[in-house]
């Protein structure tokens, strides 16, 4: 078990977003949060590495248990989120990539800054990582002038670059041309093949059918179906389920 | 530790009595110009004017050394009460409100208010015949109030350059000019399109000013005026300049027939009419040069460290307000509040004068860059937080995911966009501050613009004089524009979203990985 989310709760502006989650993550899976837009999924995914707080429950990740603020203090909070995002790498919907740097430079600023890496070795494992999502010859290029999909394919090698345990994926391929999408997909499969931990929110159903270990369909902030891919494809049990998915295949 | 004050006091006295010559230091200002204090058409280094020679005189007598400290005119008492000088000569009137703050010796000339008017007016040659004239005067002099305190109306125009309100008069801008005595002998007396009108109007007595609390040396200079009054020496200095009037005869009972001819006031009336050739103008500007450069490395220095001091407060603030907890938020906005929100001027004088009244009392250097720094820390200030803000939050937040703390972030992240936004306003206020550092000439700074008034108070070029000086802001201003354009421009290679390259052709390609090769 690398990640247990137990019974987080959230609320903006007194509306629930997560109502009550509880899952459990097993390393090397790929899981794959799906459910109507505004539902909580982001938040979710977001309460994992301590960019947001819970209201209440807890999510651990590798041992390290992160709770509300107002139970374990605003400091500790930091720390352990601090703790958690050593492990735990995010790929964000509109990229992100740090625009006043090249593409090297975005790979090897934060192993040299968090890490203490050594330039020389933060650039080899950078290359290595580049060639690997195939972009080795845009090392030198600024963010802008590569296309959506080669950002989005930058922005996993960035968060590879610290060598994590676990991606966590915002909705990556919806800020993409339809033709850009499959090219960001297939590294996602092929860290999945190398044994990665993938939680990937996504809108991306023929995606999650194909490579997802575990389907999860959240709606209202509430976990309405979890399964295997053939669970919930083949054969739904809750209406809500059936008629989101219809919407899709 | 009053045994100690006192001893130190005792000290300082003994050394000065035994020092070999210890120095008399007179706070004057000499943009104020001829026949006062002002420095000497053909030595730019010498003040000449029948004060500079009443101080000399002074000096000797007391076995001192002149020591000349400059001051903006308005601020000679004040200067004086901080200590950095002991005395002021430079046509002070003495009135009891002044009385009340400085001590004041007998009176070394006395005079009166004239009118002046255009050769061809012939209906105004008393006060009376000013009502609803518009009549050019000094800001605070005698003479402003003896306007004011007129039944009739009468429309009142403030200079503060005496040069200025008489050109004024002779273009017809006013109807009347009414100033001091020796103002009008100098400047409105040799214009040929003016003339003089009427008899003397009010009563003035200059007097050497000193501090209240050391008696001592005022009783000093008194003794020591007294002696050259009664010796004649003031009255020779007074008749050279073509000073010499019933007034001041009367008070000391002398003959108001003049003994000496007034041959400084020819002299200076010679500078003042000469006509030079365009070659004669051109030697004197770049005559000039040397002392225009002076000043210009003054206000460069004041400028650029000022600027430094106002980036890093700016800097800070900025981060206070937009990530500090709530006091040091509203600690952060107050400083920014007030001081964007009062003028400079207000806030040097509070510096530099205001502060030793609650025993702080700053070198003039240090009070203009702290006023200078901490006005536009507080423009700085906004002009950060603007670029900050500017920065998406999701920058933030890509960087706190890959495990930097907010330092880290802000660091390596976040102030590296931040300034290529703000590049361009904050060079915008360096050149401003470039330009209003001329204000701190009014805390006896002697910077670019006080030289410019001294010359051309001096010389009577403000044309010539004007555009040269102007000339100087500009140079001195035009390195660091092109150091922020240099900037600008490598940052726009850094950041391709400003130069609007065309991003690559958005296409499907097939993902060439390493392992799909295999």
């Amino acid at each position: 078990m690398v990640i247990r989310i137990q019974d987080l709760k959230k609320s903006f502006h007194n509306r629930a977003v997560i109502d009550g989650i509880s899952i459990d993550v097993t390393k090397g899976d790929l899981v794959a949060i799906i459910g109507p837009s505004g539902c909580g999924k982001s938040t979710l995914l977001r309460c994992i590495n301590g960019l947001e707080t819970s209201d209440a429950g807890s999510v651990e990740v590798f041992g390290t248990e992160l709770k509300s603020p107002s139970e374990i203090g605003q400091k500790e909070f930091q720390k352990r989120s601090l703790t958690v995002r050593q492990k735990v790498g995010m790929v964000f919907q509109n990229f992100n990539l740090f625009p006043h740097l090249t593409i090297l430079e975005n790979l090897i600023k934060a192993p040299m800054v968090v890490s203490q890496v050594s330039k020389t070795d933060a650039e080899t494992k950078a290359r290595e990582l580049l060639k690997k999502v195939g972009l080795a010859d845009k090392a030198h290029h600024y963010p802008d002038q590569i296309s959506g999909g080669q950002q989005q394919r930058a922005a996993i090698a960035r968060a590879l670059a610290m060598n994590p345990e676990i991606l966590l994926y915002d909705e990556p391929t919806s800020a993409l041309d339809p033709a850009l999408v499959q090219e960001v997909l297939r590294v996602m499969k092929q860290l999945d093949q190398e044994g990665m931990t993938q939680l990937v929110v996504t809108h991306e159903m023929r995606f999650a059918r194909d490579v997802a270990d575990r389907i999860v369909f959240v709606d209202h902030g509430k976990i309405v179906e979890m399964g295997s891919p053939e669970e919930i494809f083949g054969n739904p049990q809750d209406p809500r389920t059936k008629n989101f998915l219809r919407h899709f295949l | 530790m009053m045994k100690f004050l006192l001893l130190s006091l005792i000290l300082v006295l003994s050394t000065s009595a035994f020092a070999a010559k210890a120095k008399l230091r007179w706070g004057g200002d000499i943009e104020s110009g001829a026949p006062f204090a002002y420095t000497s058409p053909d030595d730019e280094d010498k003040l000449i004017g029948f004060e500079a020679e009443i101080v000399e005189l002074l000096a000797k007598d007391l076995d001192m050394e002149v020591q000349f400290v400059q001051n903006s005119w308005d601020g000679l008492i004040e200067g004086l009460n901080r200590g950095d000088y002991d005395i002021v000569v430079n046509g002070v009137e003495i009135t009891s409100d002044r009385a009340e703050v400085v001590n004041f010796s007998q009176p070394y000339y006395y005079t009166s208010e004239t009118l002046a008017v255009r050769k061809t007016t012939n209906d105004i040659s008393a006060l009376e015949h000013l009502k609803d004239k518009k009549v050019g005067t000094l800001d605070a002099s005698l003479a402003q109030r003896i306007l004011s305190e007129q039944k009739f109306p009468i429309q009142i125009v403030g200079y503060d350059e005496e040069m200025h309100a008489y050109s004024d008069l002779a273009l017809g801008r006013t109807q009347a000019v009414l100033l001091d005595e020796p103002i009008a002998l100098y400047y409105a007396k040799p214009n040929t399109d003016l003339k003089l009108v009427g008899g003397p109007i009010g009563y003035m007595e200059y007097g050497i000013v000193t501090r209240k609390n050391d008696p001592a040396f005022s009783e000093k200079i008194r003794a020591s005026l007294q002696k050259l009054i009664a010796t004649g020496k003031i009255q020779e200095i007074l008749e050279r300049w073509g000073m010499w009037n019933e007034m001041t005869a009367k008070a000391w009972g002398k003959d108001t027939a003049p003994l000496t001819k007034p041959i400084a006031y020819y002299k200076f009336l010679e500078t003042a009419a000469g006509k030079k050739t365009w070659k004669e103008k051109i030697q004197k500007y770049i005559d000039f040069l040397p002392k225009l450069l002076k000043g210009a490395v003054m206000t460069l220095e004041i400028s650029v460290i000022s600027m430094a001091l106002a980036m890093f407060l700016g800097l800070l603030t900025a981060l206070c307000r937009l990530y500090g907890n709530a006091p040091v938020r509203w600690l952060a906005l107050t400083y920014v509040e007030i001081f964007r929100g009062t003028p400079l001027l207000i806030q040097l004088y509070l510096i530099f004068y205001g502060l030793p009244h609650v025993g702080i009392s700053l070198e003039p250097m240090v009070a203009a860059i702290l006023g200078l720094g901490l006005n536009y820390g507080a423009c700085e200030a906004e002009n950060y937080r603007a670029g900050i803000l500017s920065i998406p939050r999701t920058q933030m937040d890509a960087s706190a995911a890959l495990g930097m703390n907010w330092y880290q972030s802000l660091r390596h992240i976040i102030l590296p966009q931040a300034i290529r936004v703000v590049i361009p306003p904050v060079t915008n206020d360096f050149i401003a501050l470039l330009k209003d550092s001329s204000l701190v000439s009014v805390i006896s700074m002697v910077e670019l613009t006080t030289i410019y008034g001294q010359l051309a108070s001096t010389h009577f070029d403000y044309l010539g004089l004007g555009i040269l000086t102007a000339a100087v802001y500009f140079i001195i201003g035009l390195p660091f524009v092109k150091l922020s354009r240099y900037f600008e421009r490598k940052i726009m290679t850094a950041s391709p979203q400003i130069v609007h390259e065309a991003p690559e052709k958005e296409e499907a390609e097939p993902v060439k990985t390493a392992v799909a090769a295999e």
